[in-house]
């Protein structure tokens, strides 16, 4: 007894701190990739060596059309490798309110040997993050728990209760979501609980892809929520069926099987990452109650 | 019949196993040193099986089908048999005539084999003679008549949702006799299964588990992208055995190239591969504890885990260690700060550590739910021929990294902890051994890191090689066959994760223990569904 008192008095608070300190990544860490799209010269080589299709063209009429799919992305950074217009950052904030507003793409004429010759429509800008965030407060962890409890607080008096389903997940998702309820992520302080039951819940977290044995059981689960609720799909395979995309054993994306509020891509996302996409299903709920 | 390129090990057993069978069954070829095939009939099998195991203590690691009707006219059976006191795999290939799509059940002498039995037949339509329990596994009771790993089933093959048609469980009879139904959403973070628990008051009196909620078409999926791609798949099999299972398939690959990866790159490995340990183990003693109420144990462990996988992400990118693992080595080679760090982890965790585990070992009310809960006998074990921390608690003295050394365990000497109990409390001490020894191995790792590169070509290769790798995950055995296909693509995959062959075992252990107890031995062998379901 006193010696378990003794060891936790000695450890400390390993909680991030509350509002000061900024969020952990390291240097190393490999996040969402930037393409450098006025200077890319050659989609091809990136389009060839991802592993889920994330960066993707089509070549029509002497024109292509290239695309970076951040749903599909598995942040493995294998495109930088062969590709130096694309750089991958340790950003790992990419959680979007709508599966389109992870898709950037941009058109270019093309020289005869299949290279870029020039753009000519510019990318379309992703709105992934929080739009009343700067960045600079995006990079803020402590940031995101003051504005999830201030919608907490707002709309389900001071608890947002949340049952995680995994729905054909490979379980990489699971160990980022416990980690949520670590010492050093303490999402229980901003009044954010994992329950027992759909019953209970107010948001489900369902990583995928869906397979076709866990369909039906998705589709009970949010049946079994009482409204008003919120789905937030998790990492690349929720997002978009990932890797595995869409097969004879699986339904691919989340949204292929019940509605979604907001897409967390990575593979697996962080725990930031996945506060992140708490905090923006959250700021969706008024258009999403009427369920 | 050529023996020269088979281990001096190996050779006495090949030649003591064809001549005994002679005439019947025939050497093929020995792509590796360790690795011989051998070619029978259907009717030899279980001779063949029962004579290893008896006069050579083979164990049959994993038994899988493969489609070659386009090019041989047959299916092929694998029968992979491990002989740990050589070093070496035996593995019998048995052709199945299509006219005549069916293969005898071992099942009976063999429980091992029960669950891939059953998974061939529902994925290949071979139907399984003399199986005591011939039902659908892999996949569920209203799944059409499809056969999807046979070659002219169409990966993108798009089937009806699922239609009513329930599995019928076992029924368990008797007066105040009930039973509680769990799943597949459980109640906790965890992935999905069903387990139906048939009670009389609290003790279990059967239990039944009910799988493949996961199945991704995972194996199906390898023969349809190219063989660089497979390494991403192989790490989103078993999430929490990304690098265990992305390094068993680029040794499967190596060795159908006869490419070995750089000394740098196999000693890299063999640390990634003891940070995977580390943080499973460390996360698991917590969630034992957890789940006996111990909460205050738990929030230390995943606070030790947070800082492994923070040191995860600075070695390679990615907390689980996914990115890092490619054909022919690793992808990152690890400067001087990075290996600072990773020397900085060992140190700080072996005392936090030993911290830990004193304040589990010194809560007698944590002890007294974990010492006779859930016990596994050794016998039942080798019936069931579980592998990894189960088979460790219960008797099974194997470990690949000792009795078939790959990436750098030639260099060092493997500690393996072995106790006969097997209940809760040995399991967990299993992994208080292997974490302790995990750390020394990091540390003898790193100090004497050879220079040099940290990856190997490997060219294209051609096609029809075959290669079994493998790989001891923290849960246990990993193998991966490859056949590979023109183009530099594979023409088959098979993934073994030891979860499979484990999981029947869970239901051997919870009889006679309380309902209340189930989550702390289910934690206590933390399976894989994922790897299992594939």
């Amino acid at each position: 007894m006193f010696g378990i008192l003794g060891k936790s008095l000695s450890t400390g608070v390993v909680t991030t701190s509350y509002p000061a300190a900024p969020p952990h990544m390291s240097s190393h860490a490999r996040g969402r990739p930037e393409i450098d799209w006025a200077n890319w010269k050659d989609a091809r080589h990136a389009a060839a060596i991802c592993p889920t299709g994330a960066i993707w063209y089509e070549d029509l009429n002497g024109q292509r059309l290239a695309r970076l799919d951040l749903a599909k992305c598995i942040f493995c950074g294998l495109c930088a490798d062969v590709d130096k217009t694309i750089r991958t950052t340790n950003v790992c904030e990419c959680a979007a309110r709508s599966r389109d507003d992870l898709v950037t793409s941009a058109s270019y004429s093309l020289k005869s040997d299949g290279t870029h010759d020039r753009m000519v429509s510019p990318p379309t800008s992703p709105k992934t993050g929080h739009p009343r965030l700067t960045p600079a407060q995006r990079e803020s962890l402590d940031t995101i728990g003051l504005q999830i409890k201030e919608r907490v607080d707002k709309i389900f008096g001071r608890s947002l209760h949340i049952r995680e389903v995994d729905a054909g997940s490979c379980n990489g998702c699971e160990i980022e979501i416990v980690g949520l309820n670590s010492p050093v992520y303490d999402i229980e302080r901003f009044g954010i609980h994992f329950v027992a039951s759909p019953r209970h819940a107010d948001m489900l977290l369902v990583t995928g892809p869906v397979t076709r044995n866990m369909e039906q059981a998705l589709k009970k689960t949010y049946d079994a929520m009482p409204a008003p609720r919120l789905v937030v799909a998790v990492g690349a395979c929720g997002c978009s069926g990932g890797i595995f995309g869409v097969n004879y054993a699986t339904r691919g994306s989340v949204d292929a099987v019940i509605p979604v509020d907001v897409f967390t891509p990575g593979c697996p996302p962080n725990p930031h990452a996945l506060l992140h996409g708490i905090l923006l299903a959250m700021g969706r709920l008024p258009s999403a109650a009427q369920g | 019949m050529n023996l020269s390129h088979v281990s001096n090990d190996l050779r006495p057993v090949v030649e003591e196993v064809t001549s005994r069978f002679k005439g019947r069954i025939g050497f093929l070829h020995a792509p590796q040193v360790n690795e011989i095939y051998l070619q029978g009939g259907m009717d030899l099998v279980s001779g063949f099986c029962a004579h290893l195991y008896r006069n050579w203590k083979a164990r049959l690691v994993t038994v899988f089908a493969d489609d070659v009707r386009a090019g041989e006219g047959a299916f092929h059976l694998y029968y992979v048999l491990a002989l740990d006191a050589a070093h070496g795999f035996l593995i019998l290939r048995v052709p199945v005539p299509p006219e005549a799509p069916e293969f005898t059940s071992l099942t009976n002498a063999i429980p091992a084999v029960n669950w891939q039995e059953r998974e061939i037949q529902d994925l290949f339509g071979l139907k399984l003679i003399g199986h005591p329990n011939p039902r659908r596994c892999a996949l569920h009771d209203d799944w059409p008549e499809v056969y999807p790993l046979r070659k002219d089933f169409n990966l993108k093959t798009v089937l009806p949702p699922f239609q009513g048609k329930r599995h019928k469980f076992r029924e368990v009879e008797g007066e105040g006799v009930f039973q509680v139904p769990v799943g597949p959403v459980h109640a906790g973070i965890i992935e999905p299964g069903h387990f139906l628990f048939s009670v009389a008051g609290e003790p279990v009196l059967y239990l039944q588990v009910r799988l493949f909620y996961t199945h991704k078409g995972t194996e199906k999926l390898f023969e349809n992208i190219p063989m660089t791609h497979g390494v991403r798949l192989a790490e989103s099999i078993s999430g929490d055995s990304s690098f265990a299972h992305a390094t068993s398939f680029c040794h499967a690959v190596e060795r159908a190239a006869d490419v070995q990866a750089p000394a740098r790159a196999r000693v890299l490995r063999s640390v990634c591969l003891e940070l995977e340990r580390l943080y499973n183990h460390i996360a698991d003693i917590g969630a034992v504890c957890t789940d006996v109420a111990f909460v205050t144990a738990n929030m230390h462990a995943m606070r030790l885990r947070e800082q492994i996988l923070r040191v995860n992400e600075h070695l390679t990118g990615n907390r689980l260690l996914r990115g890092m693992a490619c054909l022919g080595g690793v992808r990152y080679d690890w400067h001087a700060e990075q290996l600072q760090a990773l020397r900085e982890l060992v140190t700080g965790l072996k005392p936090e550590f030993d911290s830990l585990v004193h304040l589990v070992e010194d809560s007698s009310s944590t002890l007294d739910r974990l010492e006779h809960t859930g016990i596994l006998k050794p016998a039942v074990a080798r019936d069931l021929g579980v592998v990894g921390i189960a088979g460790r608690a219960s008797g099974f003295d194997h470990d690949l990294r000792r009795d078939f050394p790959h990436a750098a365990y030639d260099e060092v000497n493997v500690k393996v902890p072995v106790f006969q109990v097997g209940d809760v409390r040995h399991r967990l001490r299993v992994r208080v051994d292997e974490v302790r020894e995990s750390l020394s191995l990091i540390e003898q790792f790193t100090a004497k890191l050879p220079v040099g590169p940290v990856r190997a070509e490997v060219g294209e290769l051609p096609a029809d090689r075959v290669a079994l790798g493998y790989v001891e995950g923290w849960r246990g055995e990993i193998f991966h066959w490859i056949r590979t296909a023109p183009g530099n693509r594979l023409a088959r995959c098979k993934v073994k994760d030891p979860s499979l062959q484990n999981w029947p075992a869970l239901s051997e252990a919870i009889l006679g223990n309380i309902v209340p107890d189930f989550p702390v031995v289910n934690k206590s062998f933390n399976l894989s569904y994922s790897g299992t379901d594939r």
